[in-house]
C-alpha cells in the first residue's frame, strides 16, 4: 500500500516522526478528554446510578439530578430532524449524481458543502432571529388555533421550542446527509448503470433498480451521521428550543436537549451540579461515538467498492462534534488488458 | 435473412466538450453481416459505437452532428424514443457487466422492465436466450445462483444473453473478449458467428485476427475518422490506404 520515496531531501528523515507524534498527541488528547469527563461523571453516577436517566427532576437547590427530560429532548428533537432531513438529503443526492444537468451539479454540490461550514452559532441566530418569529406567527399560531386539541400541537407557542429545535437541526444536518448519500451514490460501478440503459431502462429505473439498492448500506450511514451530528449539536439548539426542563408531548413546547443543558448550566454550576453536566456528557459521548462508529462502518463499506478503480477518490465523513472531513480514498489498480 | 442496410451514419460528428471524436463518419451496416471496427487505441471506435444506441447521452458533455438512420429513422431525431431504440439496439461491454443477482435474474431484467411480468413467459425467454448465448447447458441446474461467482467467459455470455432476452435487431459489442483467455474467447467468437443469422451485429476489436475470423465488412478508423471500409478478407490483404497498411502489418497502434 504505502509507496517508497527515495529521495535525498533531509526533511524526508523527519516529516514521519513529526506526523506520527501529531498522531499520537491526537489519540493522547482524545483520552484525556474522556477521562476528565469520566472522572467528572463520577459523584454524580455513585450517587443516582440508573435512576438518573430516568428521573424527571433537576433540582439544584436540593442538589438532585435526573436527565429523562433531556435525553428525551435530544432523541426526539434529533430523530425528527433526521426524519425530515432524511427524504429531502436523500433526494438532493439522487438529483444531484443522477438528473441535474452537468453545469448545474457541481455549483450545487458546493453551495451543499459549504452549509456544512456554516458555524453553529449562525443557524442559532438564523433560528432565533427569523425562524422562530416567523413560525410563531405563522406555521405555530395555525397549528395551535387549528390543531390544539391533539396533543402534539398544544399551545401557546412562544417561537422557541421543540418545533423550532429540530427545523434548524434539520437544515444543519442536511448538508451532512446530502454530501455523503452523494458521494456513496457516485461509487455506484458506472457499469452496472451503463448495463442498465443500455437495456432500455429509464433514469428512474436505473435510480430504483442499480443506485439505491447499490448505496443504501452507505446510505443508512449517511443518516446515521447525521443523527449522530443532531445528537451532538449544542449552540444552535440552545439559542432555539426554549430551554425547559419538562417532557411534553407537544412539538410547540419548550423542551430541553442534553447538549443545550450542558450549555446552559455549565457557566454557574459547581459540585454535585457540575458532576450531573459532565455525566449529561459522557451519555452523549457514549451515544454519538456509537453512531459514529457504525456510521462510518456503513459508509467505508460502501466506499470500499472504489478499490475496483484507480484514481484518489474524495469521500465526506464527519466526526463526532466535528464538521467533518474530507479523506481521499485510494482506487486500486486494476490491470487494464489493452 | 437477406441483406440489407440496416444502419446509416451520415456526417457523423461528435464532441467531447471542445474534443472532437468523431469526424464526419460515414458507414452503412448491413444486417446479417458482422461489422467490425478496428484502428489504435483512442481513435473513437468506442465512441461510435456508442453513438448509435445514444449511450452517449449519459455523458453531459457530449454534442452530436449529423445523423445515424437506423431502419431509415433517424435515432437523434426528437421524436425518437431512446428507451425503444435501446431495446432494439443492444450492447455488450468490455467488461463483463453481470448484475448482482441471480443468473435466471439477469437475464430476466430486460423483458421485466418492459412489462413482461408472466413467469412462464419470462421463463421461457430465460431459456432461449442462454440458449441461444451458448450458456444454457452450463447454468440450467442452477439458475439461482449469484452471476457473479460464473468465471469471466460465462459472464460475458450472461451479458450477451441479458441483451437477446429483449430481442434487439442490432447487438453492438465492444472488446467483448478482451478480458478473456482463448478458449472463453474462442467460445465467443462461435457464438458471434452463429448470431448474424438473426442479428446485425457490430463489434469493436483490438485483434486483427479476430476481426478476421469473425466478421465480414471491416471499418478501420484513425483520429475520428473511417479511414477504409471494405470487405474483410479484402481489407486485410489488399489494403487501398496506405494508413491502413501500417496498422494491419503492425508498423503503429
Ligand atoms: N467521456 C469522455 N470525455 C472526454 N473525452 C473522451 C471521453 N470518452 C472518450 N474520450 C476521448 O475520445 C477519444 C475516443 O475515445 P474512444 O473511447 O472512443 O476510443 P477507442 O477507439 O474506443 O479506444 P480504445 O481502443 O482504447 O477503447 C479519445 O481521445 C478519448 O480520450
Ligand atoms: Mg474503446
Amino acid at each position: 500500500m504505502r509507496e517508497k520515496i527515495v529521495t535525498k531531501d533531509p526533511g524526508e528523515g523527519i516529516f514521519p516522526h513529526v506526523t506520527a507524534m501529531a498522531a499520537i498527541l491526537i489519540i493522547l488528547l482524545s483520552g484525556s478528554i474522556f477521562f476528565v469527563v469520566l472522572s467528572g461523571a463520577m459523584p454524580a453516577l455513585k450517587k443516582f446510578k440508573l435512576s438518573f436517566i430516568f428521573s424527571t427532576i433537576w433540582d439544584p437547590v436540593l442538589d438532585i439530578y435526573g436527565a429523562a427530560p433531556a435525553i428525551y429532548g435530544t432523541a426526539v428533537s434529533s430523530f425528527l430532524a433526521l426524519l425530515i432531513a432524511a427524504p429531502l438529503g436523500v433526494g438532493t443526492a439522487i438529483f444531484l449524481t443522477e438528473l441535474a444537468p452537468g453545469w448545474l451539479r457541481k455549483p450545487v454540490s458546493y453551495m451543499v458543502e459549504l452549509l456544512a461550514a456554516v458555524p453553529s452559532v449562525v443557524f442559532g441566530l438564523w433560528g432565533l432571529l427569523v425562524l422562530a418569529p416567523w413560525l410563531r406567527k405563522g406555521v405555530g399560531l395555525f397549528l395551535d388555533e387549528k390543531f390544539g386539541f391533539i396533543p402534539l400541537f398544544r399551545g401557546p407557542f412562544l417561537g422557541v421550542g421543540m418545533l423550532t429545535g429540530t427545523l434548524v437541526l434539520t437544515i444543519m444536518i442536511l448538508p451532512t446527509v446530502t454530501a455523503i448519500s452523494r458521494e456513496v451514490m457516485l461509487t455506484v460501478p458506472l457499469d452496472q448503470r451503463e448495463g442498465m440503459f443500455a437495456l432500455g431502462a429509464t433514469r428512474w429505473e436505473v435510480i430504483r433498480k442499480v443506485i439505491l439498492p447499490g448505496s443504501k448500506v452507505g446510505i443508512v450511514g449517511a443518516l446515521l451521521l447525521g443523527l449522530g451530528r443532531a445528537m451532538g449539536e449544542a449552540m444552535a439548539v440552545t439559542m432555539v428550543i426554549g430551554n425547559t426542563f419538562i417532557i411534553s408531548p407537544s412539538l410547540l413546547s419548550p423542551a430541553q436537549t442534553l447538549s443545550s443543558l450542558i450549555v446552559s448550566e455549565f457557566p454557574e454550576a459547581y459540585g454535585m451540579q457540575l458532576s450531573a453536566l459532565m455525566l449529561l456528557g459522557l451519555i452523549l459521548f457514549a451515544i454519538t461515538l456509537a453512531i459514529n462508529i457504525i456510521a462510518l462502518i456503513m459508509v467505508n463499506r460502501s466506499a470500499a467498492r472504489l478499490k475496483a478503480g484507480k484514481e484518489l477518490v474524495p469521500v465526506q465523513i464527519s466526526m463526532p462534534y466535528g464538521e467533518g472531513a474530507l479523506v481521499l480514498v485510494k482506487k486500486k489498480n486494476l490491470s487494464k488488458m489493452e | 435473412m437477406e441483406n440489407s442496410v440496416k444502419i446509416v451514419t451520415e456526417k457523423l460528428n461528435l464532441y467531447y466538450g471542445n474534443f472532437q471524436a468523431l469526424k464526419e463518419v460515414n458507414l452503412e451496416v448491413c444486417s446479417g453481416k458482422v461489422t467490425a471496427l478496428i484502428g489504435p487505441s483512442g481513435c473513437g471506435k468506442s465512441t461510435f459505437l456508442r453513438s448509435l444506441n445514444r449511450l452517449n447521452d449519459l455523458i453531459d458533455s457530449v454534442r452530436v452532428e449529423g445523423e445515424v438512420r437506423i431502419d431509415g429513422e433517424n435515432i437523434y431525431d426528437k421524436s425518437c424514443d431512446v428507451v425503444r431504440l435501446r431495446k432494439k439496439v443492444g450492447m455488450v461491454f468490455q467488461k463483463a457487466n453481470p448484475f448482482p443477482k441471480s443468473i435466471y435474474e439477469n437475464v430476466a431484467y430486460g423483458p421485466r422492465i418492459h412489462g413482461v411480468r408472466d413467469k412462464k413467459v419470462l421463463d421461457r425467454i430465460v431459456e432461449k436466450s442462454l440458449r441461444e448465448a451458448a450458456l444454457w447447458e452450463e447454468v440450467k441446474d442452477n439458475l439461482s445462483r449469484s452471476a457473479l461467482r460464473l468465471s469471466g467467459g460465462q459472464q460475458q455470455r450472461l451479458c450477451i444473453a441479458r441483451v437477446l432476452a429483449v430481442e434487439p435487431e442490432v447487438v453492438l459489442m465492444d472488446e467483448p473478449t478482451s478480458a478473456l483467455d482463448p478458449i472463453a474467447t474462442q467460445k465467443i467468437e462461435d457464438l458471434i458467428r452463429a448470431l448474424k443469422q438473426k442479428f446485425t451485429i457490430v463489434i469493436v476489436t483490438h485483434n486483427m485476427q479476430q476481426a478476421a475470423r469473425v466478421s465480414d465488412i471491416t471499418a478501420f478508423f484513425l483520429n475520428g475518422e473511417i479511414v477504409e471500409v471494405g470487405n474483410t478478407g479484402l481489407l486485410f490483404t489488399q489494403p487501398v490506404d496506405q494508413r491502413t497498411e501500417d496498422y494491419i502489418t503492425g508498423k503503429f497502434g
